[in-house]
C-alpha cells in the first residue's frame, strides 16, 4: 500500500496495467480496449500493398477496386473488433472457498448488452494463465470460469484478467484489463493426521467425557487406528475379519478442543495451521463437537458445516503476532 | 504464460469444417484460371485438392515433406515443359494454382490457413489480368464473401457458417463506402512502374499493319467491339461511316504493307457536314485510332501523318477515350508528293497478266483518271462477284484468280484487286483499312464498332480533287455499307451469332446490357490520370496532383473511419427495444407527473401510477404486465415485444 500511494509506485502500478479492484459491474468502456494489428494483420497489408502495386502497373481499375475493398474491409475488421469488447459489462460472481493446492473457481459474467453476437472473446488471468474462451449472443449474459491456483492460505484476490478478441477477421487483437473486485478464501491446506487421543493431554486435544452416557451405543465403523482399544467392539471382531469400533450416541457427549497451542511450535506456523485444518475435517467427520483454540480467538465446540467453515476461515486468516 | 494462447492461430489446428470452406474458396478463385489452362495441368490441381480430403477424411495418410517438395519441383518441371517459360503472366499464375494444392498439403494451423485464404485474394486479382468484365466483377464479389467468410470462421470456429457468411456481408458492406472514396481519390498515374512481361499484350485483337487475303475475313468473324463512339448530336447514317485505320501502300502480289509514314502539322479540312464525337477504342496494342472521314479535329496527344492517319503517341494498351471531330464532305485538296504518287503506282514486276491486261484496256479507251475509276467500279458492280466470309484459298496470282476464277473473296480481296487495277491502269491508288458501319445502340444512342465490321476500301488520286475515296465492295455489295455485314454474305456463311438478323429480340437485350458494359468501361474500368482530373475539377478541386489527392484521401477516409467506429459505438450504446420502450413509458407518466422513484420497480410504479391516474388504468396496467414479462420471463417473443411498444406509443392520457 504505501509503495503504490507514491507517485513512483503508481506509474509502476499503471505500467503494470495494475488497476485497482473494481467493485461491481464493469462495463468496457471504448476508452479501455486496446488494439493492434497481430501478426496475420500485416500479412494481410502485405499482401494489399502487393495488389495495390499490381493494380497500379497494370492500370487494372478492377483491381483498385478489389484492393481497396480488402483495405476498406481491414478499417471495418478494426472497428468490428474493438466492437466486439467495447460495452460488454463484467461482474464476478462468488467464489467458493477452497484450500490451498486447489484451484479457486473464479466465476465471471460477462453481459452483452448489444444486438449482435460477440464470438470469441478469451478471458484469461493475467498472473496464472487460467484461460476460457467464451462465446456471446446477443443480449445474454455467459459465465466464465477460471481455476486460479490457490497456493497459499489466505485471501486470494482476483488480480487483473485480460479480455482479449480477434475476431471477425484475426487481423487485429483487441484486449481490455478489468480487476473484478473478487476474492476468494483459502483454507490451510489440511494435514492428514490423527486426531489427539484424549489421553496424553488432558486439556488440549482431549476427548473430554462430558457425562456418563459414554455407552450409549449407536453402531459399528470400521477400526482407525487412533480409535482407543476400549471402543474396540471385541465380540463383533470375533464374528467378523476386521475390528470395528462402537460408536456411541451423538457424540454429544465427546468435546474436542482443537489448540494451536497442542501442536509442536518447531513445526512452523504453517506446518501447525495444516494439522490443525486437518484435525478440525477429521473431527467434522467423525461427527464430534469440536472446538478452535487460537492465540486470541476461541470458538466454542459445535458441529455443522457452518462451524467447520468458521473454523477454516479462523485458520485461513490466522496471522502469528 | 505457459499455456498455448487459445486464440492464436498457431496453436489451432483446422478443422474439416475450414478445410471445406477453404476449398470452396479456392474453387471459385481457381476456376477462371483453369480454363485457360491445358487441361492436364487443371487436373493436376484438382488432383491435389482431393488428394487434401482424403488426407481429412483419413482415407490416406499425409505425405511426407519430401513427397510434397518433389510433387512441387515436378509441377515447375511440368509447368516449363508446356510453357518453355518459367517467368510470365500465365506460368506463374499457374505455378500459383499448383502451389495453392500444396500449401493445403501441407497446412496444419489456423496460421496456413489464413496464408491460403490471402493467396485466394490474390489469385482474384490475378484473374483481373484477363478480364475486367461485369460478370467477373460480380464472380470476384461471390468469390470475396466466401474467403473474408473462410476469414471469419477461423477466427470463431463454434459460430454457424451462416452467421460468418452474413458477418463476412457486413464487413464488405462497411467496406464500400471506403473503397469507393480510396477509388475516386487514389492518385493514378501513368504507365506501368516497370517492364511488364512479354506476354502482357497478348491476344489483344485488331486490325493489323498488314493485309493478305484472308485475314481480315478472319478477323469479321469475331463479335469483340473494337470501339464505341458517341456524337454530340445525330450520329452519321451508316453508308457514311468510314473509320478509317491503317494505309496500306506497299504490295507484294499477295501483301499489303504500311508505307513510311511521317508526321505533319496537321491542318483542318474545310467543308461540310461536322460530326463531333467521342470514341473510347478498347486496347489493340497499336498506335493508331480510328476517326470517321476525314477528321477535323485531332484527339489530344495524337499526330497526324502524310497519308492522313492518326496516330497515337504510344501503343493502345488500356481502353482509351479521346474526342474528335470529322468533316463528311471535305472540300478538294489536291496536293500530293511526286514520291508518295510515284509509290502509289508501284507495283510488283510479274504476275497477275490477266488483270493488267484489263487494265491496260481501261487505260486505252479512257480519257481521264477519273474515267477509268469509274470503269474500275463499273467492272465491279458488274462482274457478279460473291462477298462471303469464307473466300476460296488463292494461289499465285491473288489478282487474277479472284477476279477472274473464285470471283468469291471478302473486302480485302475486293480492295486489293482494285487498287492493283488502278495502279496497272496508271492512276495512283492506296489501300485504307479501317472498320465500315456500327450498330446503333437504341438505348445509348452509342455506336457499338466491332472486329466483324473490319473493312477495306481504297483511296484514288484524282488530279484537282486529291485523294478520293472508292469502295468496290460498295460498288459490288451495295447491302454491305448500308446494313452490314449480316444481310451481305450469303446464308450458311459463319456470321457472328449476334449478328444474325433472326434474333432480333437477343439484339434488344444486347443493347440494354452493352449499355451498361459501355458505361462500366467508361466510368469504372477507364477512370485514369484524365478522368480523376476531370471529375476532381468538377467538384471544385483544380489541378488535382497527386500530394492533394492524397491529402484529401486521408481527411475523408479518416473521417469515415471514425464515422463508423461511432456509430457501432452508439449503437452498442443504445437499449435494447423492450427497455427502450420501458423508458418512453416513464417519461409519458412523468409528463403526467407521475415520476419513478429510483427505488421502485416496475409493477409497484405501475400500480401507483394507475391509482393516480384512473382513467388509463387499465392500459398502464398493460403496459407493466408486458414489460414485467418481457423482461424477466424467458425468451420474450417477438410478437409481445411488438405489442409492448405499440401499447407504449399508443398510450394517450387524458
Amino acid at each position: 500500500m504505501p509503495a503504490a500511494a507514491t507517485l513512483g509506485g503508481r506509474v509502476r502500478a499503471w505500467w503494470a496495467g495494475e488497476l485497482a479492484p473494481e467493485p461491481g459491474r464493469v462495463v468496457l468502456g471504448q476508452r479501455r480496449v486496446y488494439i493492434v494489428p497481430t501478426r496475420l494483420g500485416w500479412l494481410f497489408g502485405a499482401t494489399l500493398g502487393i495488389l495495390l502495386v499490381g493494380s497500379i502497373n497494370y492500370a487494372l481499375q478492377l483491381g483498385f477496386a478489389l484492393t481497396f475493398l480488402l483495405a476498406g474491409m481491414g478499417l471495418a475488421a478494426m472497428v468490428h473488433t474493438t466492437r466486439n469488447l467495447a460495452r460488454l459489462a463484467v461482474s464476478a460472481g462468488r467464489a467458493e472457498p477452497v484450500f490451498a493446492g486447489e484451484a479457486a473457481q473464479f466465476r465471471l459474467y460477462l453481459e452483452n448488452p448489444s444486438p449482435h453476437d460477440r464470438p470469441a472473446i478469451l478471458v484469461r488471468h493475467a498472473a496464472s494463465g487460467a484461460q476460457v474462451v467464451v462465446d456471446l449472443a446477443a443480449r445474454s449474459a455467459a459465465e466464465a470460469v477460471l481455476g486460479v491456483p490457490a497456493p497459499r492460505r489466505g485471501w486470494l484476490p482476483l488480480t487483473r484478467v485480460t479480455l482479449e478478441t480477434r475476431f471477425p477477421l484475426g487481423l487485429f487483437r483487441a484486449w481490455s484489463y478489468v480487476r473484478p473486485d473478487a476474492r476468494c478464501l483459502v483454507y490451510p491446506r489440511p494435514e492428514a493426521s490423527a486426531l489427539p487421543d484424549a489421553a496424553p493431554a488432558a486439556d488440549a486435544g482431549a476427548l473430554r467425557p462430558q457425562s456418563r452416557g459414554n455407552e450409549d451405543f449407536s453402531g459399528l465403523r470400521a477400526y482407525q487406528l487412533q480409535d482407543s482399544p476400549r471402543h474396540v467392539a471385541w465380540k463383533a471382531a470375533a464374528r467378523s475379519d476386521e475390528l470395528l469400533t462402537k460408536q456411541f450416541a451423538g457424540t454429544a457427549g465427546a468435546e474436542l478442543w482443537l489448540d494451536l497451542a497442542a501442536v509442536p511450535r518447531a513445526l512452523g506456523l504453517e506446518a501447525r495451521v495444516s494439522r490443525l485444518a486437518g484435525w478440525i475435517l477429521a473431527a467434522e467427520r467423525q461427527g464430534l463437537r469440536y472446538g478452535l483454540r487460537l492465540p486470541g480467538l476461541k470458538l466454542a465446540p459445535d458441529q455443522g458445516d457452518a462451524h467447520r467453515a468458521a473454523c477454516l476461515q479462523a485458520l485461513a486468516l490466522y496471522e502469528s503476532r | 504464460m505457459s499455456a498455448a494462447h487459445p486464440l492464436a492461430p498457431e496453436h489451432r489446428p483446422v478443422s474439416n469444417r475450414e478445410l471445406g470452406a477453404l476449398l470452396v474458396s479456392l474453387g471459385l478463385v481457381v476456376a477462371p484460371h483453369a480454363m485457360r489452362m491445358p487441361w492436364w495441368l487443371a487436373l493436376l490441381v484438382v488432383a491435389l485438392y482431393a488428394w487434401r480430403v482424403a488426407v481429412a477424411l483419413r482415407l490416406t495418410p499425409a505425405p511426407s515433406r519430401w513427397l510434397v517438395l518433389g510433387i512441387a519441383l515436378l509441377s515447375i518441371a511440368a509447368v516449363y515443359l508446356e510453357y518453355r517459360a518459367l517467368f510470365g503472366r500465365t506460368t506463374g499464375i499457374v505455378l500459383l494454382a499448383l502451389f495453392s494444392g500444396l500449401k493445403l498439403m501441407e497446412m496444419r494451423t489456423h496460421r496456413d490457413a489464413a496464408v491460403v485464404a490471402f493467396l485466394c485474394y490474390f489469385l482474384v486479382m490475378t484473374n483481373l489480368l484477363y478480364t475486367q468484365s461485369i460478370p467477373t466483377a460480380l464472380l470476384m464479389g461471390v468469390a470475396l464473401v466466401a474467403v473474408t467468410s473462410t476469414l471469419v470462421g477461423l477466427a470463431a470456429p463454434r459460430r454457424p457458417l451462416r452467421s460468418n457468411v452474413a458477418t463476412a456481408g457486413l464487413l464488405l458492406a462497411h467496406a464500400a463506402p471506403a473503397a469507393l472514396i480510396l477509388f475516386l481519390l487514389f492518385p493514378r498515374v501513368a504507365g506501368p512502374l516497370w517492364a511488364l512481361p512479354q506476354d502482357a499484350y497478348s491476344g489483344l485483337t485488331g486490325l493489323s499493319d498488314t493485309m493478305s487475303p484472308g485475314n481480315l475475313s478472319l478477323l469479321a468473324q469475331s463479335d469483340a467491339i473494337a470501339f464505341r463512339a458517341e456524337f454530340d448530336g445525330d450520329p452519321p447514317p451508316p453508308r457514311e461511316r468510314y473509320w478509317r485505320g491503317p494505309v496500306l501502300w506497299d504490295f507484294d502480289g499477295r501483301t499489303w504493307r504500311m508505307g513510311p509514314g511521317w508526321t505533319e502539322p496537321f491542318e483542318a479540312p474545310s467543308g461540310g457536314g461536322r460530326y463531333d464525337y467521342t470514341v473510347t477504342l478498347e486496347p489493340h496494342n497499336r498506335t493508331w485510332l480510328f476517326t470517321l472521314e476525314q477528321v477535323a479535329r485531332l484527339p489530344l496527344r495524337s499526330r497526324y501523318t502524310n497519308d492522313g492517319m492518326v496516330v497515337s503517341t504510344s501503343p493502345v494498351r488500356s481502353r482509351l477515350r479521346y474526342d474528335a471531330a470529322s468533316i463528311a464532305r471535305p472540300a478538294p485538296e489536291p496536293r500530293e508528293s511526286a514520291a508518295s504518287l510515284r509509290r502509289a503506282l508501284e507495283l510488283p514486276p510479274a504476275g497477275n497478266p490477266r488483270a493488267r491486261a484489263l487494265a491496260e484496256r481501261w487505260r486505252a479507251a479512257s480519257r481521264s483518271a477519273a474515267e477509268i475509276v469509274s470503269r474500275a467500279l463499273e467492272f465491279f458492280r458488274d462482274s457478279r462477284l460473291a462477298y462471303t466470309l469464307e473466300p476460296p484459298l488463292l494461289g499465285r496470282d491473288t489478282v487474277d484468280e479472284f477476279l477472274f476464277d473464285t470471283r468469291a473473296g471478302f473486302c480485302e480481296h475486293f480492295a486489293s484487286s482494285f487498287v492493283f487495277l488502278l495502279r496497272a491502269a496508271g492512276v495512283p491508288a492506296r489501300v485504307v483499312t479501317g472498320y465500315q458501319g456500327g450498330e446503333v445502340n437504341y438505348v445509348d444512342r452509342i455506336i457499338t464498332v466491332r472486329q466483324s465490321d473490319a473493312h477495306a476500301w481504297a483511296e484514288v488520286y484524282l488530279p484537282g480533287r486529291g485523294w478520293v475515296r472508292a469502295d468496290p465492295t460498295a460498288a459490288a455489295v451495295p447491302g454491305r455499307v448500308d446494313s452490314g455485314l449480316a444481310r451481305s454474305v450469303p446464308d450458311g456463311d459463319p456470321v457472328p451469332l449476334l449478328l444474325r438478323p433472326q434474333l432480333e429480340w437477343l439484339r434488344a437485350w444486347r443493347s440494354n446490357w452493352e449499355a451498361v458494359v459501355h458505361r462500366w468501361n467508361v466510368w469504372v474500368l477507364g477512370y485514369g490520370v484524365d478522368r480523376q482530373r476531370d471529375l476532381m475539377s468538377r467538384i471544385g478541386m483544380r489541378d488535382a496532383d497527386w500530394r492533394k489527392l492524397t491529402a484529401a484521401m486521408a481527411t475523408v477516409l479518416g473521417a469515415f473511419t471514425l464515422l463508423l467506429l461511432a456509430w457501432s459505438l452508439r449503437r452498442l450504446a443504445r437499449p435494447d427495444p423492450v427497455q427502450r420502450a420501458w423508458l418512453a413509458f416513464c417519461r409519458k407518466l412523468a409528463a403526467r407527473g407521475v415520476v419513478r422513484a429510483p427505488h421502485e420497480g416496475p409493477r409497484d410504479f405501475a400500480a401507483r401510477a394507475a391509482r393516480r391516474l384512473p382513467g388509463a388504468a387499465p392500459r398502464i396496467l398493460a403496459v407493466g404486465e408486458l414489460y414485467l414479462g418481457a423482461r424477466y420471463g424467458r425468451e420474450p417473443a417477438p410478437a409481445r415485444v411488438a405489442e409492448l411498444r405499440r401499447r407504449v406509443r399508443e398510450l394517450e392520457i387524458a
